[in-house]
């Protein structure tokens, strides 16, 4: 076992690499840089590929013909840069190509500023692209997170054969935390499932010429009606599957709540912080830490043994996790909110007052 | 008995959906042969544009990519980059390469990109009914030019070929035309050439090709020939730029 400081943006593309990552393009935007330089110094210490593309556009579809060759490919950017990727990441959709798309969130709209927000919700989680899809949408807390987070975002991508976002913002990417990476015979084993001849031989759709074997395309387009809805059920029968079986959150001090707190990524540390503070029993914390799907599972459960709950909905954006929570809760919880955004963050001594104490 | 003419091997059995006198067919046809010929049907992928050739995976007989409107060459670039080995070529309109995919074309070619580019050049965006495109023709009457390009509203034929020529990554850039048999013998041997360089690792190379739309010009199957020939040839010289 070794510890080392990193920054979230390096762990990020440590994890990846060690996940097996063999293609990443990326495009300079504040706050990622680091993440695209440490990329552009590792991968070719891997013997692995590293391109600074054209554009954020140009990236995404880089990503999509590596990955539609079988090989673990991988892209990130910020805010901006992702909107300009939702294209490509419809048609990685569409294609049902695994692909893992990094997006280290600012303050918008527009241009914006470079400080951390979580106001891209909406676009992660919703679809972001056009057509009826989903991202599975991870939400890393802390440098150790993003590390870790990358391999199970690979592995579900691969699984699922569907785009997986890791949504961070500023805050995680600039920031530098003891990271645990674990020993060396731990990660060879892991190697093992992950190198790209394993890929390979289970990806039996992937494009690397027809020999032996009937060819083989990938698209996202169907001529008649009649195609593309079968081809639209079967995504939506694997987003239920997904529905079903992914969804993952924290919880902390929920014995006996009377106020639930509700954040994710940075957010969820400044709530945590609080209630360490208040030492208060009635005041707990879920941290959804998949987005997509939501955790609508513990806000039901919740719900139904205690008529008398209230959630507080915090985030660095004007409200968009609050919508999930309340769908999650149809109308059985009180649900307040309190955000900021345009680089603020809510403090520990908002959260307070707005807890009333 | 020795057999000298057969349906290539690379092309399936099945009609196209293309209108009488287009020239996307022909291409196909000489793309599979050429693909027969150089015996890398095995080994070869296709990133197939959007465009009236949308559908040209249903076309070839080998491993195929679609791409969205623009960026062939950048889905190419990720495939060529992972599998150095595999022989992979993007078949793209004048709207796709010329203005939609600019950045795309510009910079795979300045990066050096191993890669064989089929160009259609048809001066018109077929399939969505024959608006103008980058490469149409001054004066010529499109959807969105119902008076003729006008230079000084619509800026001119944009010649990539040439702009590409330029570029130190760029290794090979022939204009050929389907409007004769004899051109189409030629536009053969320059697609061939193309994937000979790729194999040979020589870099980025680009066949335009002058193609005809009857439907979209307005013209007989035989008359958009000899428009090729008379008209369009004029505006883009036919031959090895590069």
């Amino acid at each position: 076992m070794e510890k080392i400081l990193i920054s979230g943006n390096e762990a990020i593309g440590e994890g990846a690499i060690q996940a097996g990552c063999f293609f990443y393009a990326g495009y300079p935007i504040t706050p990622q840089n680091e993440l695209t330089a440490y990329m552009a110094k590792r991968m070719p210490e891997e013997k692995r590929i590293f391109i600074q593309a054209e554009s954020e556009i140009s990236a995404i579809n880089m990503v999509l013909g590596a990955s539609a060759c079988g090989f673990r490919a991988m892209t990130s950017s910020s805010s901006p840069g992702i909107s300009l990727k939702q294209e490509g990441i419809s048609y990685l959709a569409g294609c049902q190509l695994p692909a893992v798309i990094v997006n280290i969130m600012r303050a918008g709209p527009g241009l914006g500023n470079v400080f951390p927000a979580q106001s891209d919700y909406f676009q992660a989680t919703k679809g972001g692209g056009h057509g009826d899809y989903h991202l599975i949408v991870l939400a890393p807390s802390s440098v150790q997170e993003a590390f870790d987070f990358m391999f199970w975002a690979f592995d579900l991508a691969d699984k699922y054969r569907n785009p997986v976002m890791i949504l961070g913002d500023g805050m995680l990417g600039q920031m530098m935390e003891p990271l645990i990476v674990q020993s060396s015979k731990f990660i060879v084993n892991r190697k093992k499932l992950r190198t790209t001849n394993y890929q390979l031989r289970t990806k039996r759709w992937a494009l690397t010429g027809c020999k032996d074997r009937k060819p083989n395309i990938i698209r996202s387009f169907y001529l008649t009606q009649k195609e593309l809805e079968e081809n639209n059920l079967i995504l939506q029968r694997k987003y239920k599957r997904i529905k079903e079986k992914e969804a993952r959150w924290e919880e902390f001090n929920l014995k006996e709540p009377k106020i639930i707190l509700v954040a994710y990524g940075t957010m969820a540390r400044i709530a945590k912080g609080v209630i360490k503070k208040l030492k208060d029993k009635k005041i707990g914390l879920i941290r959804p830490i998949t987005l997509w799907p939501f955790p609508e599972k513990i806000f039901k459960e919740l719900t139904l043994k205690n008529k008398d709950l209230t959630f507080l909905v915090l985030e660095m954006s004007y409200g968009q996790m609050l919508e999930d929570v309340k769908l999650a809760v149809e109308g059985k919880a009180k649900v307040e909110f309190l955000g900021r955004a345009g680089g603020g963050i809510p403090t520990e001594e908002e959260i307070i007052k707005k807890l009333g104490n | 008995m020795n057999k000298v003419f057969t349906h290539p091997k690379s092309l399936r059995k099945i009609p196209t959906h293309y209108c009488p006198g287009c020239g996307h067919g022909i291409v196909h046809r000489l793309i599979a042969e050429v693909v027969d010929e150089l015996k890398i049907r095995e080994k070869t992928i296709a990133v197939a544009p959007v465009g009236c050739a949308v559908v040209a995976y249903n076309y070839w007989d080998f491993d195929c990519c679609e791409s969205a409107h623009g960026r062939a060459l950048a889905v190419a670039t990720g495939i060529k980059r992972c599998l150095p080995k595999n022989i992979v070529f993007t078949y793209q309109g004048d709207g796709d390469l010329a203005a939609i995919g600019t950045n795309e074309t510009i910079h795979s070619a300045n990066r050096g990109e191993n890669l064989t580019v089929i160009f259609i050049n048809n001066a018109v965006y077929g399939m969505t009914g024959g608006q103008m495109a980058p490469t149409t023709l001054i004066n010529q009457k499109t959807a969105t030019t119902p008076l003729g390009r006008e230079p000084s509203y619509h800026g001119w034929p944009l010649k990539i070929s040439e702009i590409l020529a330029l570029l130190k990554g760029v290794f090979y850039v022939e204009r050929t035309s389907l409007h004769s048999p004899q051109e189409v013998l030629k536009t053969k041997k320059a697609i061939k050439q193309a994937f000979l360089n790729q194999i040979e690792n020589k870099g980025f190379s680009l066949v335009e090709i002058l193609s005809p739309c009857p439907t979209y010009w307005g013209l007989k199957p035989k008359e958009a020939l000899d428009w090729i020939r008379d008209v369009m040839s004029k505006e883009f010289p036919l031959g090895r730029i590069k």
